[in-house]
């Protein structure tokens, strides 16, 4: 702890410049032969897929196919049962789960805050590294999601909208390389959902984020990616550019 | 071995009698729950008779052993923190391991305890005193052990989104449930609080009325009391503790990774 106070002003500075321009590292993400397998049920079966840095990739598919399954093998929630995921040619398991994590970093459908401020909750992953951020920070994060003055506020008294863009906040504190967001809109009315689609696109546009979305959402899917991955029962049955992939899934329904 | 026919007695027909009494009021208090649709009349049908059955052991064996020395005692009471930890185990079917996690946090709690009270002279090393007093702190052990895993279990499973957006932020498992942990050992203490805090107000435990009965000075008996409650928390704070921070290790998989999850829902489909 006390070697990290004496360079704090030096980190703050390095922290100011990436929340403002993004990180600096861009990273690929790769599956090879990607599975799992609980209980004898095939949640995700023999996904090989290459996100390029800086590229985003809209998984889509019907209810059960795997997609949240998929993405939490990402972020390695859990553990996958065949296959590995490259992250920047590194096989996933030779990275400490933390430090993955901070990299590859996650949202939810639903942001699951902790109790307690806004501010508590957007410096929570700095924290569990031992660093604090500063309010000037807090701030500038909180502009970012457009929720300037929010700090003090308890996230119990946030409208859903707020409380998804809290977590968008939470989770670009981590400076994270890597995004994945797990239908990020899908428990919101319409307005709100827009506006948190419009603040993702920002958010990995601007930082040039790799970005792998889960969506059941097609055009959605169309405005925020050029690729499209589709899977079904687990496997992937198309990948290819956005519109291609979907105009082939409307025909073959 | 001559200790057995003469307890045999007028005394033994008595105290069938009042069981056969106490298990009549049971009964009907089953039956009226019944009534209100509460149905716990298989279980307390068991719960008697088993109860009934071991106690009725326990005082042969007792009897048989009156004399024996502190090993008998210590062995005794090892089958009873044996049998408490496969009671509290029988709450956690989805966990590995349940009953050597359980007799752990049972065994530690009471050992503890057990030594304390040997060591300040509290208790003495004689059977009929050892196997009671210990039986006490053991089954309070257990049923602290078994709050506070329950508590536990039930708190990661309302909470596992939390949990994992927590994991995903890169925070150490251990951070991610320590809310879960505190309110679990709280939870398994609190009734040992309560007991204390009511001690002498609203009840006047068994150990005392005891002692007083059988001639002891009534002020050493309150005190011997305050001493025996005392100790029946710090041996549930023990197990509490024990147990919660073992299932806490067995929530996670060494990538931080929420197993408990999967178990709890694999065990329930």
């Amino acid at each position: 702890m006390s070697d990290r106070r004496v360079d704090v002003s030096k980190r703050q500075k390095l922290d100011h410049s990436s929340l403002e321009r993004g990180s600096q590292g861009l990273v690929a993400l790769q599956t090879k032969k990607l599975s799992r397998v609980v209980a004898g049920k095939v949640l995700v079966e023999d996904v090989s897929v290459e996100v390029r840095a800086g590229e985003v990739l809209a998984v889509v598919g019907p209810s059960g196919a795997g997609k949240s399954s998929f993405l939490r093998l990402l972020n390695r929630l859990d553990e996958p049962t065949g296959g590995t995921v490259l992250v920047n040619g590194q096989d996933y398991r030779a990275i400490a789960p933390k430090a993955l994590r901070r990299r590859v970093g996650m949202v939810m459908q639903r942001p699951y805050l902790f109790p307690g401020t806004v501010a508590a909750n957007i410096a929570f992953g700095p924290a569990q590294r031992g660093e604090t951020l500063s309010a000037a920070e807090v701030a500038l994060l909180l502009e970012q999601v457009r929720l300037s003055g929010y700090q003090d506020r308890d996230v119990i008294s946030l409208s859903g909208g707020e409380a998804q863009r809290v977590g968008l906040a939470r989770t670009i504190a981590n400076a994270p390389e890597a995004f994945l967001l797990d239908e990020p809109t899908s428990a919101l009315d319409e307005l709100a959902a827009r506006d948190v689609e419009e603040l993702v696109s920002d958010i990995v546009h601007e930082r040039g984020l790799t970005c792998v979305i889960v969506t059941h959402d097609r055009s959605q899917a169309i405005r925020l990616a050029r690729r499209t991955m589709v899977l079904e029962s687990g496997k992937m049955v198309a990948i290819g550019p956005t519109k291609e992939v979907m105009a082939r899934v409307s025909t073959a329904e | 071995m001559s200790l057995l026919p003469n307890s045999l007695g007028h005394e033994t027909i008595l105290g069938i009698a009042q069981a056969a009494g106490a298990i009549a009021l049971c009964l009907a208090v089953v039956l009226l729950c019944r009534w209100f649709g509460v149905r716990a009349g298989r279980e307390a049908t068991i719960s008697l008779a088993r109860g009934l059955m071991q106690m009725t052991l326990v005082g042969v064996v007792l009897a048989l052993l009156l004399h024996g020395n502190v090993l008998i005692g210590l062995l005794i009471l090892l089958i009873m923190a044996v049998a408490a930890a496969v009671t509290a185990s029988s709450r956690l079917p989805e966990i590995p391991d349940a009953l050597l996690l359980s007799f752990f946090a049972i065994a530690s709690g009471a050992a503890v305890v057990i030594v304390a009270m040997l060591a300040m002279r509290a208790l003495q090393s004689d059977v009929t005193i050892l196997v009671p007093v210990g039986s006490m702190i053991i089954a309070n052990a257990m049923n602290a052990c078994a709050q506070a895993a329950e508590r536990f279990k039930s708190e990661v499973a309302a909470h596992v989104g939390q949990i994992e957006a927590g994991l995903a932020l890169g925070a150490d498992p251990a951070a991610t449930v320590a809310p879960f942990v505190q309110r679990a050992v709280y939870a398994s203490l609190l009734p040992r609080l309560d007991m204390l805090k009511s001690l002498g107000l609203v009840w006047i435990p068994g150990v005392m009325a005891g002692m007083m009965v059988s001639g002891v000075n009534p002020f050493y008996a309150g005190i011997y009391q305050f001493v025996v409650v005392a100790m029946i928390l710090a041996s549930s704070g023990v197990a509490g503790l024990f147990i919660t921070l073992l299932l806490r290790s067995r929530a996670f998989t060494p990538a931080a990774q929420l197993t408990l999850r999967e178990q709890i829902s694999t065990k329930r489909h």
